[in-house]
């Protein structure tokens, strides 16, 4: 089917001109064609940014120089990449995952939040004894961070499945929320010596770390790599497993493809909204509990810097694929970390931005082929 | 706290929701969903500053911030009508490029003093209105009252004119449209680029007018969503809209006001004895909006009203599924 390219100037003008720029929907993507436009419009974003960056006053080969250096340029700050990279591989999971089913879950950072919040209540509350080993403690804090995350993403889910209200206000209002509960728990009952954080956990309930290890391998000395990068990529097994080889994950892709031919096929939408939901808090809230016992080791009011949000475009990089999301995570993790030391801070952000605007205008070449045909003027 | 106080700072900081909201409405009805009015109201709302700020004429302020609102809406359209690719991730990716390019435009505008403000005008004779006069047409900003002309003419312009018919014939039934040589492409470009516009004004509204000052993202914090979140409470109507922004800002100053004294109601005030049980307070307005969407949601399956039909679907001609 060939169709002429919209928003193009009217029929009688589009005669006069020798050449027309026509789009024809392509039957056939080629399987190099993802790939290449993913890589063609992130060297295109590095490029818009690059001379945004210089019109700004800035040295744009300087900046992503230095990007790269403070992010790749030893084994340290490989690691600590690595460590900005693990809550952005499950939130980039978690939103892979709804967007498979075009469930737009723009909550995976209140959601990561309460996953924090639930882990951090084993802990404080507490619900162990102290003393508990940390083949206890961890499961333990992975499971409540788990539920808070599925109990907390379920909400929206409820709401779109059986009232049909509109997901993405609902999880927006949800992150402020979560907001404003961490805020209250750091500040009220958990604060330490009325700081806006609180006691730090026992050694029990920390993710071993490589730089634990460096008594008998020397190398990993410093190294802060933990054992939440084995959850992600776990994960991602999982999640990967669930969509391509399971039959909840056809009726995943089926629904996200087309609901109505889902509906006709007598699938549940209702019921795995729900369930999707679900399971995307539930990775958002592992994320959290993974922040909190491998890198801060307590609750505190800021302990993620939008990692929720990032984790959307991580998720579209990947082209919602969970073995993109990992390598995505890791992209976006190294510019996080060295963002941190950029001037002005606005400039992670607006990378990013850039960034899934290119990536969302290339996909128009996966959809149609570009011709250009002459025509008598 | 005082009422009639809480009411004209609900209508003063309610007038940015307003024109935020009004913009969303016109490219909904238009058929395509804009989620990035939170970056395009920062946008606005450094430029409108900075420009003031290096000037110190808040009126340039105000036509540089509406136009930089509008110029960033260009993009949606081109990436969402021209490409047609899915209009939520454009508008979430426009969110964050606006939020990092104000952050980034706005670097050093923290630091600037104060500056020039819109002028702020009293109605005569009207002031003097019982209830009406001190809330509505005392001491107001000129863009509240800017607000109080854009509801009916936009409201008329929407159901009474041909343009206006156009515009919904677009976003319930681009077919047809078509068909009746109504330009679908021309006249969704036009109110995406509305809709960016009043984000623009919306944002020029907070830092000229209604609380001055660059503060990074916190500037805007939000609001971009909340009038998402109104055009869905307004069923896409210009009316209900404005009583819902101003109605929410209202509710968000009630909430500022009553952490304030000793006593409320005879009784020790508890947000006052213990200043931590505010962060509850802080999630009411959230929660609120929540409800009143699930309120909604029902309201529209009975009435059986709801979004445009076309909204979110891209219009490609001779295609079926219109």
């Amino acid at each position: 089917m060939t169709t002429s390219a919209p928003a193009r100037q009217p029929e009688g003008e589009r005669v006069r001109l020798a050449r027309t720029i026509r789009l024809e929907r392509r039957l056939e993507v080629p399987r190099w064609l993802p790939v290449a436009t993913t890589i063609g419009a992130i060297v295109v974003a590095l490029v818009i940014s690059g001379i945004i960056l210089w019109f700004a006053g800035g040295d744009p080969i300087a900046i992503f120089v230095h990007i790269l250096r403070s992010s790749f340029g030893s084994l340290g700050v490989i690691s600590d990449t690595l460590v900005t990279a693990t809550p952005l591989i499950l939130t980039g999971l978690a939103c892979a995952l709804a967007f498979r089913m075009r469930l737009w879950n723009i909550g995976a950072e209140g959601q990561f939040l309460m996953g924090a919040w639930g882990a951090s209540a084993v802990i404080l509350i507490p619900l162990v004894p102290a003393g508990t080993p940390s083949i206890i403690t961890i499961p333990l804090m992975m499971v409540a961070g788990m539920l808070a995350g599925a109990l907390y993403g379920a909400i929206p889910g409820i709401l779109k499945a059986y009232r049909d209200v509109n997901e993405i206000i609902v999880t927006l209002m949800l992150n402020y929320i979560a907001a404003g509960w961490i805020a209250y728990w750091v500040f009220g009952p958990w604060s330490e010596a009325g700081f806006q954080l609180t006691a730090q956990f026992p050694k029990s309930a920390w993710l071993p770390r490589l730089s634990d290890f460096a008594s008998s391998v020397p190398a990993f000395g410093g190294l802060t790599v933990h054992f939440g990068l084995i959850f992600g990529i776990v994960a991602a097994v999982v999640v990967r497993f669930l969509l391509f080889r399971s039959g909840r994950g056809y009726e995943i892709r089926l629904i996200g493809d087309s609901p109505r031919a889902a509906r006709y096929a007598g699938i549940n939408v209702a019921r795995n909204t729900v369930i999707v939901f679900a399971m995307s808090g539930a990775l958002a809230g592992l994320a959290g509990m993974s922040e909190v016992a491998g890198v801060v080791h307590r609750l505190q009011l800021v302990i993620s810097p939008g990692y929720g949000f990032t984790a959307i475009i991580v998720a579209y990089i990947a082209k919602l694929h969970p073995y993109g999301v990992i390598i995505a995570a890791i992209a976006f993790g190294a510019l996080i970390l060295a963002g941190r030391e950029i001037q002005p801070s606005g400039i992670p952000s607006m990378i990013q931005g850039i960034i899934l605007f290119c990536l969302i205008a290339s996909e128009v070449v996966l959809r149609y082929r570009v011709r250009i045909e002459r025509r008598a003027a | 706290m005082d009422l009639t106080t809480i009411l004209a700072a609900g209508v003063a900081s309610g007038t940015v929701l307003l024109f935020a909201a009004v913009g969303e409405i016109f490219a909904e009805r238009a058929g395509v969903i804009n989620l990035g009015v939170e970056g395009m109201m920062l946008i606005g709302a450094v430029v409108a500053f900075g420009t003031a700020v290096a000037t110190g004429n808040p009126w340039l302020g105000l036509v540089l911030g509406t136009m930089a609102g509008g110029l960033l809406s260009v993009l949606h359209a081109v990436i969402t009508i021209s490409f047609q690719a899915e209009q939520v991730v454009s508008g979430l990716a426009l969110t964050f490029l606006g939020t990092g390019l104000a952050r980034v435009l706005g670097e050093d505008l923290s630091k600037a003093g104060a500056i020039a403000l819109l002028p702020t005008l009293t109605i005569p004779g009207l002031e003097a209105v019982p209830g009406v006069g001190p809330i509505f047409f005392t001491d107001q900003s000129i863009l509240v009252y800017v607000g109080y002309a854009v509801v009916p003419i936009a409201w008329y312009w929407i159901n009474r004119t041909r343009p206006g018919l156009h515009l919904r014939a677009v976003g319930e039934s681009p077919t047809a449209a078509d068909t009746l040589g109504v330009d679908v492409y021309r006249l969704r470009y036009a109110y995406v680029i509305v809709g960016g516009l009043f984000a623009g004004l919306a944002g020029a509204t907070i830092t000229l007018a209604i609380s001055p000052g660059w503060f990074g993202d916190l500037t805007v914090n939000g609001q971009g969503w909340i009038a998402i979140a109104i055009v869905i409470f307004a069923q896409w109507g210009v009316g209900r809209a404005a009583l819902g922004a101003y109605a929410y800002a209202a509710i968000g100053r009630l909430l500022i006001d009553i952490q304030g004294p000793q006593e409320l109601f005879g009784i020790p005030n508890p947000f006052y004895v213990n200043h931590t049980l505010t962060f509850f307070l802080g999630m009411v307005p959230y929660i609120l909006i929540i409800l009143v969407l699930v309120a909604v949601s029902g309201e529209a399956i009975r009435k059986r009203i709801g979004a445009p039909a076309a909204l979110g679907i891209h219009y490609v001609r001779g295609e079926r599924g219109h």
